[in-house]
């Protein structure tokens, strides 16, 4: 299916991302073309292939569950926008 | 002293160690460099009063006769490896006044090995670009210009940009990059040095800010193949903090290079022929084939019959996993923060006023890919095809131990060549994006010249696990190859 700029703007609401009239009308054509480049995969039989996450063979080990490592407060918040009393602030979400 | 800025790193540590200069002249050299070539746009933050710290504790140990592996070797950092006190942008916006309060696997290693950081190196904002040209920062511009006097900028190619354009003008001994689908090969190639992506897990990338996280591995750029050897062996090793990180020993990297590729079965993959390959590619690579051949080398044909599908695969893959890995950046907790109506408000205009278009461009596409209706058709489909590009080189490498392309292409092009079309600007990583999804090793070495005098590279990728050839191979061809140009500025400097 072709991509409209309905469908850009709905993804990027789904992205959280904030565009204007003048994004909508750049992205939509990029992102439609690469989209329909990138069904060029349709083409090849795929039936009987599992896919493929990672490409190291790799048993994810358990450690085991004690705590080794805290009392980062300090540090976790001094990147903050906006902290206080050893919170994050954000707008009023619960009226 | 230039001279201390144009020797290898094995030579600056002979030269340390026999107290020929100290680290902190040796540090003092680069830092004048860097201050010097500011104009190339290649450090995003200089670091030099740490860097002088460390160099006069480097001159310490070797007073004291206790050497460590990197002791007092100038080197640049990628800015996507987080450095504990030190700004770390990702070359964004949203990340323009981070500062870590924590250190990178990789860069800690570094520096308990002696290393002295001169800066933060530039890059495609969140690594994502062929041309380092989409940085929050502003462009990177190669050292190199054409022959013919144009006098146009180059890319330095992307998206560690910084850190080749650093290494090539001789303002750092080696620099840290990341390979996502080509984003340390690519960029070596078309500055004239050496680079090596690892095996996916050889490195940790705890620390490191995630693009694409079963992708992204990071690496290595020198200015030639023994010193890539010397500081990939002090960044490699197995970190508990990265479940995707080896439990594997580290070999001696340098070690490996004996000089010696007879009996070694070298691949060449019929499907790297691209349509429109410039002559003078086809010819360097051909070169590289004779003097394998010429060293007792067999040249085996090869074929990777799902090369065609690698970019359009990884262009599902890298943007599902990049519009995944920044739903962090959110303003909230570090970053931008754009003040707006509600909470979501607050999210969407942080992110619009934080991230740059091809990343935008990038986190649309992924979550296009990943969204209800179509995560099957895109994005596990693309999974499935990347196990059948994983399996073309299982298979090749039944029949061969190295597989030689060229790196890149083309040679550099000018900055603003390509933005207009994003898919002509991907083209740039058809011979490296394959071997980033197998997850093997794969390393870039300048083995000539085209005819405006800009540096060609070539590939050679190894089976997963076996850096030790790819070195070997790789240091035979850049001994045959002898490639000796410097860029024009370096040249002016010197007479």
């Amino acid at each position: 299916m072709s991509i409209d700029k309905e469908t850009v703007r709905k993804v990027a609401g789904l992205a959280r991302l904030s565009l204007t009239e003048d994004d909508l009308e750049r992205f939509t054509p990029q992102v439609a073309g690469i989209v329909k480049w990138v069904e060029m995969l349709g083409e090849v039989n795929t039936e009987n292939v599992a896919p493929l996450a990672n490409v190291v063979n790799i048993d994810l080990k358990l450690r085991p569950d004690t705590a080794n490592d805290g009392g980062y407060q300090k540090e976790i918040l001094v990147n903050a926008p906006e902290s206080m009393e050893g919170f994050f602030v954000v707008p009023k979400v619960v009226e | 002293m230039t001279e201390l800025t144009h020797q290898t790193i094995a030579a600056a540590l002979t030269g340390l160690k026999k107290k020929e200069f100290s680290a902190k002249e040796l540090a003092e050299a680069h830092i004048k460099v860097m201050a010097d070539t500011r104009h190339l746009n290649a450090y995003i933050t200089e670091t030099p009063e740490q860097a002088l710290v460390a160099a006069q504790a480097a001159d310490k140990n070797i007073a004291a006769g206790e050497m460590r592996p990197l002791e007092g070797i100038p080197i640049g950092m990628k800015d996507l490896f987080c450095t504990k006190g030190v700004r770390t942008t990702a070359a964004s916006k949203i990340l323009g006044n981070f500062v870590p309060q924590y250190e990178s696997t990789v860069s800690g290693k570094m520096l308990s090995d002696g290393a002295v950081i001169l800066g933060k190196t530039n890059l495609d904002e969140f690594a994502m670009g062929s041309s380092n040209t989409t940085s929050a920062f502003g462009n990177v511009i190669s050292p190199w210009k054409r022959s013919d006097g144009s006098n146009a900028d180059l890319v330095p190619g992307g998206s560690s940009g910084g850190s080749s354009a650093a290494v090539a003008a001789r303002s750092c001994m080696a620099a840290t990059g990341t390979d996502t689908g080509g984003s340390i090969r690519q960029p070596a190639a078309f500055c004239g040095i050496a680079g090596i992506k690892p095996t996916y897990g050889r490195c940790s990338r705890w620390g490191v800010i995630a693009f694409a996280s079963s992708l992204d591995q990071p690496g290595i750029f020198a200015r030639n193949v023994e010193d890539c050897a010397i500081v990939l062996k002090s960044m490699s090793g197995h970190d508990p903090k990265d479940s995707t990180s080896a439990n594997k020993p580290v070999p001696d990297f340098a070690a490996a290079l004996t000089g010696n590729v007879k009996g070694l079965k070298i691949g060449i993959p019929k499907e790297y022929n691209v349509e429109g390959m410039p002559p003078e590619i086809t010819a360097i690579w051909q070169k590289g084939m004779d003097w394998l051949k010429a060293g007792g080398a067999e040249i085996i044909d090869i074929s990777l019959p799902h090369t065609k599908y690698a970019l359009p695969t990884y262009y599902i893959i890298a943007p599902a996993e990049c519009s995944s890995n920044l739903a962090r950046y959110d303003g909230v907790r570090y970053g931008l923060r754009v003040e707006g109506e509600n909470l979501n408000d607050l999210y969407s205009k942080s992110r619009a006023e934080g991230f740059g278009n091809e990343v935008k461009r990038r986190i649309l596409i992924g979550t296009y890919v990943l969204s209800s209706g179509y995560y099957d058709a895109y994005y596990i489909k693309a999974q499935k095809l990347r196990r059948l590009i994983y399996e073309d080189f299982i298979n090749a490498y039944q029949k061969c131990d190295v597989i030689l392309t060229p790196t890149a292409p083309s040679a550099a092009f000018a900055i603003g060549e390509n933005d207009d079309d994003p898919l002509k600007m991907y083209l740039n990583d058809v011979f490296t994006v394959p071997a980033s999804l197998a997850g093997v090793p794969g390393m870039s070495v300048p083995a000539g010249i085209d005819a405006q005098g800009l540096p060609l590279g070539l590939q050679i990728l190894g089976r997963h696990w076996d850096e030790e050839t790819v070195f070997r191979v790789s240091d035979f061809i850049e001994t045959a190859a002898a490639f000796s140009a410097v860029p024009q500025m370096i040249q002016k400097k010197a007479a």
